[in-house]
Parts: structure tokens; C-alpha cells; sequence
């Protein structure tokens, strides 16, 4: 079986195409003037993710994404504009003045990026149908619990951190308050 | 050429293959169900709720008025369509959208029997078994939130958007203890499969060995789905309407579609995690051929009835809890309660699967448990006790500030007085234009000073 970039599958074209549309969201998230459309556009970008997830065969994956990211965390995010503000229409101070040094150490973790994944997977080809067990929950299992069970338990001690420290920020102008009445 | 795998009219080859024909016909045949059920749960909700009140409830359009939510609904389908102005328009049209979608989809996965013949062929009444099919409920009734949130935002007015604050505080607060709630499922079933797990109930349903789980997935789930006693977010004495007060016409009839089919999703995904999914219940069970065919259907059916009709029930009997105490039952006691039985399953399936287990152990294992959990209940519960006593002390040396507080300035803004303080009462000041106010309402102005002070 020959493998050619002239001649492209139409599970390569979706996977462009779809790639297109993450990259498109997630341009119109830092260009849109309005917030909460930017936290819809993000919401597309997680989305288009999770689809391409699934056409790489990571079932399992996908749906964690499309729980976590899109229901949970855009939820929050939706959540806190409406706590603070969020206004119908745009909104005119969302101009940041160091948008060109963002702009560059954006494009250089891009390319860093791009360019280590394209070393490492260079010659790598991908048969989606061999890939089909890869992506099941207990394949992930397996791996995450038997080989990578070190990182994920750091990860998780430092989310834990993360969210102690948050709690105890909020509370610390509170204890204070009580400590002197 | 006869051809078993394609579709063949009357020997003509149309290529289409049989797999692809029988899936669009489970598909519209569960969107056709899907409508009908809402249908006929709007009514079944009218008139229990009707029964328990000692009213009639609709009982005109139809036999016994059942056709008085379709009546409803071409009623509300002519009524004409009103955005506002201060709304945004495109996400104003895509809230309803994507609060319908997802309740149509999360169903796709619920195993409605076991295989049965469709056209001579096998098939089970399924759409897809997707191996992780819940958890891609899971996903697709998160999606469902954005519907109500982006609704309440947009219509641009006030009580949607608190409508909309409650509804998504209150589903990422409940998707929590929903979640754990599937895991000792997950433990137990050993899949995330709806037909692995259904099929894993062959002996015993789940509610039995995961009781906890069971309760707090119902009680979870009447969270989820706004429904009373926990309809925060369409609370109709506090909020209008909630996060629908701006819509009309189809497109609140869509929110109308999206709530009940959310009800019979959350329902028939209880019964399939906890209640055997489409089996036989007990004594039926020991007829053989009740598992089998298209017997299966008839008792699902009637579990989701039973389901439907303990939402009702719940609605008729219920008051609505108050913002912060359900807040707090979400966090405080769903949440904890789950961690606590999650782990206890876990060991003992770990003791299951070693082969290290029997009654001897489980109920040492069990009564340590349980002793465990009384012992944290206490010591939270006296904690909570302390917390309130503490407040109250420092409360009522606020109210003390308060009541010695005589010119009604506390804290520089003129305050109503607090129930039982004595004020000193104010001079009425003499209305400036006379003629007008007696002409207004009939009464002098000395008359209605002295009225107003009375």
C-alpha cells in the first residue's frame, strides 16, 4: 500500500479541513470584540478538537474532551462573564498593548510545536482501522495506569495544589476580617 | 442477482445496504417516539398534577384530552415569533437549537431491547452501541447546558440571565455527583457499554448492590434536568420565566420539547444503569420468553412511565428548595456521600476480583463503613452547628447596631426598619401641587398624609 501526499484519503482530507476550522476558531477567539462569542468560538475550537480526535480513532478522547472542555470548562468560563459582566455587544477595552510580543511567543510555541511533532512522527504512518483498539477506554487505561501512572498522579497532586491554594487565596481577606473583629 | 446485503425491490438491486436502511428506520422511529412521548408526557403531567390538587386538569381536545398538547403546540406554532431588540439575535436563535439537539441525541444510545427481526433481519433495538456509550450521554447533556445559559444571556434582560447563572451553576454542580454515581456502575459492570451494562444485569439489578448510587444518580438527575423541587432556573415566582422569559412561539416550544425529552433520557438512562434496563422485573422474569422479542419494549415502556410519573409526583408534592440549600445539598452531602460509596465499592470489587472475598468479610468491611460514615456525618453536623451558633452570635450584635440604629440611617443609607423597631416618625412632606392630587384620587392632601401615616 502506497502513501502519498498527492494522494490523499478522505479521512486526510476531514482531518485538513477540520484542522482548518480549529485554527479559524481559535483566530476569532482573541480577534472577536464581543466575550461571550469569543468563549463560543471557543467552544468550536474544543469542539473541532474532539472531532478530530475521533477521526484519529481516539474515541474515548474525544468524549473526555467534549465533557471536560466543552461542557465543563467554557461552562465556567460562561459562568464567570455572567457573575462579572458581559455585556450584549462588543466590548471596546478588550485591546491588549503587548499584542505584538504575544503575537511572536504565540507564533514560536506554534512552531516549536509543529516542528517537534513533525520530527517525531515523520515516518510514522497511520492505519486507522490497525488504531481502532488504541483509542478504546481500556487501552487508555492500561497505558495511563501501568506506564504513565507516575506523571498522572504528579498531575493530579498538582491540580489538588492548585486548588487548595485558590481556596485559601479567596478565603485569606475573609480570616483576616474575622482574626481583628 | 438476489442480494441478502442490499435492499432489493421486487428484483431490482438498489445498493442499498441493509444496515444503513434499518438504522434510518430506528432513528426516525425514535424521534417519532421521542415527539409522541413529550407529547403524551405533557398531558400525563397536567393531569396528575390536576389529580393530586383535586382538580380536572385538560380533558377537552380529544379522549380525555389528550390531544390538548398538540393542541398547544400548533397553537404556540402560530403565534408570532417576538426577538427583542435588546437581544443578541444570532446566539438568540442558536440557544434553542442546541438545548434540543443534544436531548434528541443523548438517546441514541439507550437499548430499547434485545435483538429482534426488522424485514427478516437481526437487529438490536439500538441506534448505536458505542463502547463508551455513557459517557458520551455524559457529553452530550453537557452540551445541552449551553442551550439554557446562551438563552438566558441573550434575550438581554435581567431574569433570564439570572435564570441562566442558576441553570449552569446548577448542572456542572449536579454533573459531578451524576458522574460518580456511574463509576461504581462502571465497577461493578466492568463497561461503559449501555448494552454491557444491561447485559451485566442479568442476575441482579443494580440498584440492589449500589443502592447509594442509585439515589443519588435520581436525585442528580431531577437536579439536571430543572425539574421541581430543584427548577431554580425557570422558578417562576422568583424569576418570570427563567431563562425563557423572552421566548415565544416555536422557539420556546423547542425548550418546551428539549425539557420533557431530557426527562424521558435521564429517565430510561436510570433504567438502564439501575433498573435492568429493558428486562423482565422479578416475577415476570421467570417466564422465558420475557426477555426475548419485542416483549423487552413493553417493559422499558412502562419503567419510563413509572419514572415519569415519580417526576410528577415529586413536582405535585414538592416545594422548591431555596439557591443555597440546594447548593449546599449538591456539594455538601451528593458529592461527599458519593466519594465515600465509590470507595467502598471499589474495595470490595478489588476483594471480589481477588478471589479474597465472602459474606464473612463483607460485612465487617460493610458495618466498619457505615460506622466510618455516621462518625463523619456527626462531626460535620457538629461543626455546622458551631459555624451557625457563631453566626448567629455575631448576627445579633449586628441587629442590636441595627434597632439602636433610631434615625434609620445605618450604614448611611436610609433602611426600612427591621420587624419590631420603633421609629421616629417622620412629618410628611406637603405635596407641592395640591388641586392635581385632589383631582387625581378624590381625596385632600391633609386626608391622605394622615392616611399614609395610619
Amino acid at each position: 500500500m502506497s502513501h502519498g501526499y498527492l494522494s490523499p484519503t478522505g479521512l486526510e482530507i476531514a482531518f485538513v479541513l477540520i484542522g482548518l476550522v480549529t485554527l479559524g476558531s481559535g483566530l476569532l477567539v482573541v480577534t472577536v470584540k464581543n466575550l461571550v462569542h469569543a468563549a463560543l468560538w471557543l467552544l468550536v475550537c474544543m469542539g473541532s478538537i474532539a472531532v478530530e480526535y475521533l477521526l484519529l480513532t481516539a474515541e474515548l478522547l474525544a468524549w473526555i474532551q467534549v465533557l471536560i472542555y466543552a461542557g465543563a470548562i467554557i461552562v465556567l468560563f460562561l459562568f464567570g462573564l455572567m457573575l462579572t459582566r458581559a455585556p450584549i455587544g462588543p466590548t471596546e477595552e478588550l485591546n491588549v498593548r503587548h499584542r505584538w510580543p504575544a503575537l511572536i511567543v504565540g507564533l514560536g510555541a506554534a512552531g516549536t510545536l509543529v516542528t517537534v511533532i513533525v520530527q517525531a512522527y515523520q515516518h510514522t504512518w497511520f492505519d486507522p482501522r490497525g488504531a481502532v483498539p488504541l483509542g478504546s477506554g481500556e487501552a487508555l487505561g492500561t497505558q495511563l495506569f501501568k506506564y504513565w501512572v507516575l506523571p498522572f498522579e504528579v498531575l493530579s497532586v498538582l491540580l489538588l495544589a492548585a486548588l487548595v491554594g485558590a481556596i485559601v487565596l479567596s478565603r485569606r481577606g475573609r480570616d483576616t476580617e474575622e482574626a481583628e473583629a | 442477482m438476489a442480494n441478502m446485503d442490499h435492499w432489493v425491490i421486487n428484483g431490482f438491486d438498489t445498493h442499498i445496504p441493509w444496515w444503513f436502511l434499518l438504522t434510518v428506520i430506528k432513528g426516525v422511529a425514535l424521534f417519532a417516539m421521542l415527539v409522541v412521548l413529550t407529547l403524551f408526557n405533557i398531558w400525563f403531567e397536567r393531569r396528575v398534577v390536576s389529580w393530586m390538587q383535586m382538580r380536572i386538569g385538560p380533558n377537552r381536545v380529544g379522549p380525555q384530552g389528550l390531544l390538548q398538547s398538540l393542541a398547544d403546540g400548533v397553537k404556540l406554532a402560530l403565534k408570532e415569533d417576538i426577538v427583542p431588540e435588546n437581544a443578541d439575535k444570532p446566539v438568540f436563535w442558536l440557544a434553542p437549537v442546541l438545548s434540543a439537539i443534544p436531548a434528541f441525541l443523548a438517546f441514541a444510545v439507550i437499548p430499547w431491547g434485545p435483538e429482534v427481526s426488522i424485514f427478516g433481519h437481526r437487529t438490536t433495538l439500538q441506534l448505536v452501541d458505542l463502547p463508551i456509550g455513557v459517557l458520551y450521554i455524559l457529553a452530550v447533556s453537557s452540551v445541552g447546558i449551553y442551550g439554557i445559559v446562551l438563552a438566558g444571556w441573550s434575550s438581554g434582560s435581567t431574569y433570564p440571565l439570572l435564570g441562566g447563572i442558576r441553570s449552569s451553576a446548577q448542572m456542572i454542580s449536579y454533573e459531578i455527583a451524576m458522574g460518580l454515581s456511574f463509576a461504581g456502575v462502571f465497577l461493578y459492570a466492568g463497561t461503559m457499554s449501555t448494552s454491557g451494562i444491561v447485559a451485566a444485569q442479568e442476575q441482579t439489578w443494580y440498584i440492589l448492590p449500589l443502592c447509594i448510587s442509585g439515589i443519588i444518580y435520581i436525585i442528580a438527575m431531577v437536579g439536571e434536568t430543572n425539574r421541581a423541587p430543584f427548577d431554580l432556573p425557570e422558578a417562576e415566582g422568583e424569576l418570570v420565566g427563567g431563562f425563557h422569559t423572552e421566548y415565544t412561539s416555536l422557539k420556546f416550544a423547542l425548550f418546551f420539547l428539549a425539557e420533557y425529552i431530557n426527562l424521558v433520557t435521564v429517565s430510561s438512562l436510570a433504567i438502564t444503569m439501575f433498573f435492568g434496563g429493558w428486562r423482565a422485573p422479578w416475577p415476570l422474569s421467570l417466564w422465558s420468553g420475557a426477555n426475548q422479542g419485542w416483549y423487552p419494549m413493553i417493559w422499558f415502556l412502562v419503567k419510563l412511565l413509572i419514572f415519569v410519573f415519580v417526576f410528577i409526583w415529586l413536582r405535585g408534592t414538592l416545594p422548591r428548595l431555596r439557591y443555597d440549600q440546594f447548593m449546599k445539598l449538591g456539594w455538601k452531602v451528593l458529592i461527599p456521600v458519593s466519594l465515600v460509596w465509590l470507595l467502598l465499592v471499589a474495595v470490595i470489587r478489588q476483594l471480589k476480583n481477588v478471589g479474597d472475598m465472602d459474606q464473612a468479610h463483607l460485612i465487617p468491611i460493610c458495618l466498619g463503613a457505615a460506622a466510618l460514615f455516621v462518625l463523619v456525618l456527626v462531626a460535620l453536623e457538629v461543626r455546622e452547628r458551631n459555624q451557625v451558633s457563631r453566626d448567629r452570635r455575631s448576627r445579633d450584635a449586628a441587629e442590636l447596631a441595627r434597632e439602636e440604629d433610631l434615625e434609620g440611617l445605618g450604614g448611611g443609607f436610609p433602611v426600612p426598619p427591621m420587624p419590631g423597631q420603633q421609629r421616629a416618625a417622620i412629618t410628611p412632606r406637603p405635596l407641592r401641587t395640591p388641586i392635581l392630587a385632589v383631582t387625581a384620587n378624590g381625596h385632600t392632601p391633609a386626608e391622605e398624609a394622615s392616611d399614609g401615616r395610619q
